[in-house]
This record gives C-alpha cells, sequence and structure tokens, in this order.
C-alpha cells in the first residue's frame, strides 16, 4: 500500500468522523439540551463556551475531510465526480459530502456567527439566522445518511457501481 | 404546516428513505 493513500485514508476517517460526530452532536445532542437550557436560563453558558469551540472543530474537520478525500481519490477524483462507470458509489457519495461542505461555510457558519452574537446584528436577524442554522444542519443530517453509506459502499465494493 | 426537519425521528427517516432513493436510482442508472 502507498504511503500516501494510506495515510490519506486515516486522516480521512479521523476528520470524517469528527465532522460527522460533531454534527450528530449537534442534532441529537446540543439541541435538545439549549431548548431546556433555555428554560431555566443556562444557555448562555453552552453559547458562550461549547457552541464556538464545537463549530470551530466542527468546519475545519469538513474541510480536513474533503481535502483528505481528494487525496485519497487522486487520478480518479474526476472519473468520480462526474459519475463514470466503476466510480458511481464514491462519486455520489464525494458529491454529498461537498454539497454538505458548502452548506457549512456558505450557509451554517455565517448564520451561527449571527446566532451566537459573533456579528453584529438585530434580535431579528439573530432569531432569522438561528433558523437557518437549525434548518442547514438539519439537512446535513438528512445527507449524512447517504454520505455514509455511499462512501461505506464505493470503499468496500458492498454495491457494484 | 410544520416543517418535518423540526421532529428529530422524521429527520433521520427522511434521511434513510434518501438513502433508499438514491441506491435504487444508481443500481437503474447502472442497469445492475
Amino acid at each position: 500500500m502507498d504511503a500516501v493513500p494510506a495515510l490519506a485514508r486515516w486522516f480521512h476517517f479521523i476528520a470524517g468522523i469528527m465532522w460527522v460526530g460533531l454534527l450528530y452532536y449537534f442534532n441529537f445532542v446540543q439541541m435538545a439540551a439549549l431548548k431546556s437550557a433555555a428554560a431555566d436560563g443556562s444557555a448562555a453558558a453552552i453559547n458562550r463556551h461549547i457552541a464556538p469551540r464545537a463549530l470551530a472543530w466542527f468546519r475545519w474537520a469538513a474541510v480536513a475531510t474533503w481535502v483528505t478525500g481528494a487525496a485519497l481519490l487522486g487520478k480518479n477524483f474526476a472519473a468520480a465526480f462526474t459519475l463514470q462507470p466503476g466510480h458511481l458509489a464514491i462519486g455520489i457519495g464525494a458529491w454529498l459530502g461537498t454539497i454538505m461542505l458548502i452548506n457549512v461555510w456558505g450557509l451554517l457558519w455565517p448564520a451561527q456567527k449571527l446566532a451566537l452574537g459573533l456579528a453584529e446584528a438585530t434580535e431579528a436577524q439573530r432569531n432569522a439566522a438561528r433558523r437557518r442554522a437549525f434548518i442547514v444542519s438539519r439537512l446535513n443530517l438528512v445527507l449524512s445518511f447517504p454520505l455514509l453509506f455511499f462512501m461505506g459502499a464505493g470503499a468496500h465494493s458492498a454495491i457494484y457501481f | 404546516m410544520k416543517n418535518p426537519l423540526d421532529s428529530l425521528p422524521a429527520t433521520v427517516a427522511f434521511g434513510l428513505a434518501l438513502t433508499l432513493v438514491l441506491y435504487l436510482v444508481a443500481r437503474h442508472a447502472t442497469g445492475t
């Protein structure tokens, strides 16, 4: 096994677990916790100390996952993204991952900056941003299921296309 | 109307259903 693909695969797993793991943390844990924390007035601690750190690791893990994935595809990069025969499964996975990365940096992070008070905004803008961030995070949760299926299928030939 | 993404179980079900749909589309596209 060549060193570059082996290392790329290893770091792809590490970064991918961190990215999707934090996505699942936000959707399965933090969102519900924020609701009950808002009820007893302790939401500020989560928003101030946990969410910004989790989001930083989340969005940079997304970049690291994509870059190591691209390195792993290597000379098959174009074949995967153009969904050529034999590369369809990994290609679908790669497209889903790319859409999720764009969602993180293009939609989620700008909304989170407003929602968490890291950028100037009115209360109405913060509330709208909070809702936008929630929906984008939920959409990425939806996309994560086929993403993991096609990534696994592509890498381990569980399905032959 | 309530957004189905507001419900965590509905979101998970949506993700699983999308996986099945994409799988069937890909299988159909390759004729396997």
